[in-house]
């Protein structure tokens, strides 16, 4: 595992310049991800922010190849570059070793993207793919995804008269991935950069189809001040709201344990898409959010055997 | 050269064979399903090198091949139908990252109601989506075309996918007889595939498709309607190759006993071969009728298209789908939009729709449709709008109950 000092020496795959807003987690994910990838890689992306904000032409922020092709298909994209990689490597066309990295965000992983990750996972393809998860559809307008928290306010699930935001529990993908059965599947967050690179190092020195699944909070989107993002990120570890966690061949690992989970209450206060849940009438909800975190983080236990 | 009796389907698969590309992704659709069994075949007795990738939906097979071919990589997939309209997104992005992708079109109707037979209502929908377009009329066709695809597609003045199509059943399950060169001619024909800009080029880093806005999006756009122009130039130069290496000549539309015909009918696939028959009937009983084929849609082979109908005094044009809403079918349009503004303008030009959803389209319709555009040549009232054949309910469809009776 490379340490803080080595990373940094690194030559830099995603440069600096790029027009992600003022403290963006999501950017600082995709540093550290690209940082603890010390091979040769080609990178593909689903439309979202960070495709957005990397690639305006006639710029790039990509030092290393990079392919952009639609929102729901960056799985199915790789999938084809991995076997033209395969092939020209057979045919003696590539000698190197070179990985191969799909970046979704939560939306073009969680909803529109999932079918064709779905199929990489299925097919056995070697590719890491990374979900840079902000729980919404930050790109388009902070519209709600299927990672998107009960109760959290977006733009298509506003606070009203009669609504308290989004009426669903999100999707558990982590979960979903290692029911595919592949042979790596992890759950990270930005905060922790030591717990990210020994995900991501792990993951390419593993064949076959890899997901990881980063926790980075978006500033506009959950409306905290720029400076808070880290320590909210960390929050969601401490409160067991994001678990960190690995499956690895089918065996469960949890990275961190807290040896005082926080109470939810905790996570929430900072963030203005949950400001409405600090009416005395809406007690009941944080409630029922810490029912299920509580149920989701006994279930994981149980899962480890820990 | 070997003779071989072989379906469209079968025919195309043994193209691909001898092309022997490094990807192929595919999902099963009804008429194309026989294609992807033959060639999976040969991948699995180790014919090919190529990596197969069995994809979940067609829209992943189109973005696999994408990915696969902006890799640096030969790349082919093969749909039909609803399978086309799935991959609908991907086509312009395929086009517009200008990756030189083959793609066999087996055509056939689209839903509702859902049909599995063969019309072009699939293809005629992706006609403007930057994909260049051949049509074959019988097996020998789509198995050449296929091979002459491939040069088309990769030309470094071209680079722009192919889409290489055929009618659903009636040449992807009929058994003919089909011409197969040798595999070492095709090889040396369509040479190796060295893309300039390849994301597996890991020493020199290229961004595919960036965001491109109001600044750039445009000139992009510009140099893409270029390159299908010089597809229009360029395509001629590798069909002359093509003769050289098969003996079999083809061209951007191919006129039939069209010198001194005075009544021309244009049409795509299958139904161009049915045609020259009726022709052959027609001229034996003295009548100075003539049909066009175009082969090459996409790009629109225009000056062919004027020149073959500069001594016509009526033009029929056959249409195997419909435009919804619009004046007439899809390859009507494009012919009286290249006579328009020449001293062709007010050559009478019927359209005609037929064989939807695989309906049959027998000799008898065609002598009646050309007995018809004879009536408009005598009398030449015109009708405005799309006549159509063969179909149900059609009370004055065409040449049957009230004769030649033309409405409109």
């Amino acid at each position: 595992m490379a340490n803080l000092k080595e990373l940094s020496q690194r030559e830099v795959k995603f440069t600096a310049g790029h027009r992600a807003c003022a403290g963006c987690l999501p950017a600082v994910a995709l540093r550290q991800v690209t940082l603890s990838v010390n091979y040769p890689c080609v990178v593909g992306f689903a439309t979202g922010c960070m495709e957005v904000v990397s690639t305006i032409f006639p710029y790039t922020a990509w030092k290393v190849p990079y392919i952009h092709v639609a929102f729901e298909n960056v799985a199915a994209v790789m999938s084809g570059v991995e076997s033209a990689y395969k092939a020209l490597k057979k045919k003696g066309k590539i000698d190197e070793e070179i990985k191969i990295i799909a970046f979704g965000g939560d939306g073009g992983t969680y909803d529109i993207g999932f079918q064709a990750l779905s199929g990489m996972a299925e097919r056995g393809h070697d590719v890491l793919y990374i979900c840079y998860n902000n729980e919404a559809y930050m790109n388009t307008g902070i519209q709600r995804s299927s990672a998107t928290p009960f109760a959290a306010q977006t733009s298509t699930t506003p606070v009203g008269a009669v609504e308290f935001g989004k009426k669903q529990f999100p999707k558990d993908l982590t979960q979903i991935m290692a029911a595919h059965g592949i042979p790596y599947v992890a759950q990270a967050s930005v905060h922790n950069w030591k717990d990210l690179n020994m995900k991501v190092e792990k993951a390419l020195s593993i064949k076959g189809p890899k997901f990881i699944n980063i926790l980075a909070p978006c500033t506009l989107g959950w409306r905290y001040p720029a400076e808070k993002g880290i320590e909210i990120a960390k929050l969601a570890v401490e409160t067991c709201v994001w678990p960190l966690y690995e499956v690895e061949n089918g065996k469960y690992k949890i990275n961190y344990k807290p040896r005082e989970k926080k109470p939810v209450v905790e996570w929430l206060k900072l963030q203005g898409r949950f400001s409405h849940l600090f009416k005395p009438e809406n007690q009941h909800l944080i409630d029922e959010i810490q029912k299920e975190v509580d149920r989701r983080w006994t279930r994981l236990l149980e899962l480890a055997g820990a | 050269m070997k003779v071989k009796a072989l379906t469209g389907n079968e025919a195309v698969a043994e193209a691909m064979r001898q092309i022997n590309p490094d990807v192929v992704a595919a999902y099963p659709i009804t008429p194309q399903t026989e294609l992807m069994h033959k060639f999976t075949e040969f991948v699995a007795d180790g014919l090919v090198d190529t990596e197969m990738i069995l994809v979940e939906s067609e829209h992943s097979a189109l973005s696999a091949t994408v990915g696969a071919s902006a890799a640096g990589a030969r790349a082919m997939t093969a749909t039909s139908s609803q399978g086309l309209a799935l991959m609908w997104e991907i086509l312009y992005i395929a086009a517009g990252l200008r990756l030189p992708i083959v793609m066999a079109v087996i055509n056939r109707a689209l839903s509702a109601p859902i049909n599995i037979h063969g019309d072009h209502s699939d293809t005629m929908g992706a006609r403007d989506s930057g994909w260049i377009q051949i049509f074959s009329e019988n097996s020998q066709e789509a198995y050449d075309n296929t091979i002459i695809a491939v040069r088309i597609a990769e030309h470094p003045e071209i680079l722009l996918p192919v889409m290489v199509t055929m009618d659903g059943f009636i040449i992807s399950h009929t058994m003919e007889r089909v011409e197969v060169l040798d595999d070492e001619v095709v090889k040396s024909f369509i040479g190796e595939y060295n893309p300039k800009y390849k994301l597996l080029d890991v020493k020199n880093p290229v961004t595919f498709g960036p965001l491109d806005l109001q600044d750039y999006y445009f000139e992009h756009k510009r140099a893409q309607a270029e390159a299908m122009e010089n597809a229009y130039k360029l395509i001629r130069e590798i069909d002359e190759e093509y003769y050289k290496i098969s003996g079999r000549k083809y061209a951007y539309v191919e006129p039939y006993e069209i010198d001194d015909a005075e009544t021309v009918l244009i049409s795509l696939g299958s139904t161009a071969g049915t045609i020259k028959d009726v022709v052959d009937e027609l001229r034996l009983r003295g009548m100075k009728v003539g049909a066009l084929k175009i082969r090459v849609y996409r790009p629109f082979p225009r000056d062919e298209v004027k020149e073959y109908l500069s001594n016509a005094s009526v033009v029929g044009v056959m249409d195997r789908s419909i435009a919804f809403g619009s004046v007439c079918g899809p390859v009507c349009l494009d012919v009286k939009a290249v006579l328009q503004g020449t001293k062709m303008a007010n050559l009478p030009v019927v359209n005609y729709i037929y064989g939807l959803g695989g309906r049959d389209i027998s000799p008898k319709d065609i002598e009646k449709i050309f007995f018809e555009l004879e009536k408009v040549k005598i009398t030449g009232e015109v009708p405005n709008l799309p006549r159509y054949v063969g179909v149900r309910g059609e009370e004055d469809y065409v040449g049957e109950k009230k004769g030649f009776k033309i409405k409109n």
